[in-house]
């Protein structure tokens, strides 16, 4: 008898052991518990960690946040979501997070498709979620239909897919208007759209087929739907030839920017490439294609040494020497931490409800730009608002090795003389120079 | 476009050949159906990318060790995990599938999951009727034909292929008639982990390294070496052409739709099986192997 029971009492005593430091007991005083989500074997997560990791150091070293007078340390709580292949793993982990964790608010989130079932599991605890990745305007939108529900949920980066669009053609306008004056090329350029298949690139790549051709006067000649994590895109890009493109405007944020980029200046297409190519935004692409990757442009948010605000040049300089990498644009939980410390003092409670309206109204100068959020009259209430003289974000391209800021530059219109001190110009891949300079 | 079209679907082919004839060769013989075969694929690509990459060992000698570390990754899986439990069929996809999802959170553990890449064995592209095709590309398809040619010497040409056809006939009457089952399923195991191995190795350069690049692969080889019959090596090789092929349309002909070529590919599969359910080159009947 008392050997059967051995094992029972082993097999009690682990799950006791298991359970009883997940329920927690009391809170522990002056902590404010702030969750950090996403997908953290992979660069977006590490930099949503690393970004929101520097502004808790800076605020606790600098005292903490004060709370109607008493002073709070910031505790950090790390969660995999797992977003990249698994959006049940996302919401369960944003569960967790608030649930078991004890987390009080909550950073970071990165593919749409996971970030909405996140959004859920925040929302039904009352849980104010700061987004830090993913660009879908539709999550911005949910909180037009059902205010109460979702009014906990803010984006402050990137700003929305719209106005990717927007900055993606004002960089294609830019690299056309370059090509044609340094190859002397006539008549409409040539565009091929080529977009991973994701919910985000969807109405970019509707947006796309209209303005090319209605605001830049160019002719969209294909639209190539590869798959995120597609590794071989030898048959796109010899078609995408085939098609006798100039230029080819992407919109990538999965794996397959790298062999993309990589066939793309191996096989030497004549066609640059200019939009969304997130793999390019991190300091390991260069070595990722080999060097082939030479002269891919992308829209970025952070470069070395390009200034948005009177806060991006620590913040960046900072990031590259802790983490020896230029910070992507998931390092706006640095921005989104300090909002949360600037939003609890300024309204000296923890409730959820309270910072929500003061948010609202917030203007504040982060890192990576002027952040306001979008009035709950607008179309996509909180979301953060874009334009000059709020946050613009950059292009980047790879030169020799180097992630040079090539855009904003030679606006016109409303954005006409924007620019930041260290953006270069563009440059017309070498390939694409010996195409059209052949006789 | 035509032309694009014959020389893309021949290179795709070829690689998906590389790595069909390894998976057909260890089902024939053993009837074993390795969902870990693609994953010595990835360990050869990440071994290539260690030894050369952070170690800096010159790459020839890289890729030497690391087909030779992923051959005997394979031979110890087989002796360790699959041997003792070979005749039992779902055992052994499930201990293999573990086993590939244990490959890959170690690969996760040890490299992150970023993508990484390797150098290329020769860079440059060579225009063939019009159509670019990189030197390393057209490097994996000379290699493809010639491992394919040496399999089928072997099989035909050697003492050992004897045998190995004969286990793949019926491994009892083989035992009986003196060959050592048990030694020939290991060295087909080790035959084909070398021939994922060799495929990673000369593939990889052209592609991008994550932990999870064996599921696709896994997926259309599977349907290659279905749709080509069970077990015919033979038949896997034309199959892996018409799936190569088929991808290859499907990105031609229906750009917007790129990432269904997958999915085109394993519709054809189905019709093709309807129509003939034992595939193009397999028996229709166990009975008829005997």
């Amino acid at each position: 008898m008392l050997k059967k029971l051995i094992p029972l009492l082993v097999v009690c005593s682990l799950l006791v052991l298991l359970i009883v430091p997940s329920c927690g007991g009391e809170e522990e005083d002056n902590v404010i518990k702030i969750g950090v989500i996403g997908p953290m074997q992979y660069v977006q997560g590490e930099h949503h960690w690393y970004g929101a990791t520097m502004a808790a150091e800076e605020i606790n070293d600098a005292g903490g946040i004060d709370v109607d007078g008493e002073m709070y340390t910031i505790e950090l709580i790390k969660a995999d979501s797992n977003e990249m292949t698994s959006p049940t793993d996302a919401a369960a982990a944003m569960e967790k997070l608030i649930t078991v964790d004890g987390a009080q608010f909550v950073v970071g989130g990165f593919r749409t498709e996971s970030v909405f079932p996140m959004i859920e599991a925040a929302m039904d605890y009352d849980t104010i979620f700061l987004g830090c990745g993913a660009a879908t305007e539709s999550l911005c939108q949910l909180a037009v239909d059902d205010y109460d529900r979702y009014k906990y949920w803010f984006r402050v980066t990137p700003f929305n897919s719209t106005k990717l669009v927007s900055n993606s053609l004002m960089t294609l306008g830019m690299a056309g208007g370059i090509m044609q004056q340094g190859l002397g090329l006539e008549g409409p350029l040539q565009v091929a759209i080529l977009a991973e298949q994701a919910e985000w690139a969807d109405a970019m790549v509707a947006a796309y087929q209209a303005y090319v051709p209605a605001m830049l006067g160019m002719e969209v000649v294909g639209t190539w739907r590869p798959s995120a994590t597609a590794t071989d895109l030898n048959a796109e890009l010899t078609a995408i030839e085939d098609s006798g493109a100039h230029l080819i405007l992407t919109i990538l944020s999965g794996p397959v920017g790298i062999p993309y980029a990589r066939q793309l200046g191996e096989l030497e297409i004549p066609a640059a490439s200019v939009g969304i190519n997130v793999e390019a935004q991190k300091d390991g692409f260069w070595d990722a294609t080999e060097g082939y990757g030479n002269y891919e442009t992308t829209l970025n948010t952070y470069a070395e040494g390009i200034a948005l605000t009177s806060k991006t040049a620590a913040f960046v300089e900072e990031f590259i020497e802790r983490f020896d990498e230029t910070p992507t644009y998931n390092a706006g939980t640095y921005d989104a931490i300090y909002l949360l410390k600037e939003v609890i003092e300024s309204t000296g409670t923890l409730d959820a409800d309270t910072i929500v309206e003061e948010l609202e109204g917030i203007d504040y100068i982060g890192a990576g730009g002027r952040i306001v959020f979008m009035g709950t009259d607008t179309t996509t209430p909180h979301d953060v608002t874009y334009g000059p003289g709020y946050t613009t974000g950059i292009a980047t391209q790879w030169q020799d090795g180097e992630m040079k800021a090539v855009w904003p530059n030679l606006g016109v219109g409303e954005w006409e003389g924007v620019t930041y001190e260290g953006v270069v110009m563009w440059q017309i891949p070498d390939r694409v120079i010996a195409y059209y300079t052949q006789d | 476009m035509v032309e694009g079209i014959i020389i893309q679907g021949l290179i795709k082919g070829g690689t998906y050949a590389l790595l069909a004839v390894g998976f057909s060769l260890i089902f024939g013989v053993a009837r074993m159906i390795n969902l870990a075969h693609t994953c010595f694929y990835m360990l050869a690509a990440y071994g290539i990318y260690y030894f050369a990459k952070e170690l800096e060992m010159p790459l020839a000698a890289a890729v030497v060790l690391s087909l030779l570390a992923t051959t005997v990754i394979g031979i110890l899986t087989y002796r360790l995990f699959i041997d003792r439990v070979r005749e039992h069929h779902v055992t052994v996809m499930l201990i293999t599938l573990a086993m590939a999802m244990i490959f890959q959170e170690f690969m996760i553990m040890a490299f992150s999951s970023e993508p990484l890449g390797t150098p290329s064995f020769v860079s440059g592209y060579w225009t063939i009727i019009g159509v670019k095709v990189s030197y390393q590309n057209l490097l994996t398809f000379g290699i493809a034909l010639a491992v394919l040619v040496c399999v089928w010497a072997l099989l035909s040409k050697t003492r050992l292929g004897v045998a190995i056809r004969a286990t793949a006939q019926d491994s009892e009457i083989a035992n009986l008639m003196g060959i050592n089952v048990r030694r020939i399923l290991l060295i087909t195991m080790a035959l084909a982990a070398a021939l994922a191995a060799i495929a990673g190795a000369v593939v990889t350069p052209t592609l991008t390294l994550v932990p999870t690049m064996w599921t696709s692969p896994l997926v259309m080889i599977m349907a290659i070496v279905v749709l080509g019959g069970l077990g015919s090596v033979k038949g896997s090789f034309i199959g892996a052409f018409i799936i190569g092929f088929i991808e290859v349309l499907v990105v031609f002909l229906l750009p917007g739709g790129a990432f269904l070529k997958g999915a085109f590919a394993l519709l054809v599969m189905v019709l093709i099986l309807l129509i003939r359910p034992e595939g193009l080159f397999g028996v229709a009947f166990e009975e008829e192997r005997l």
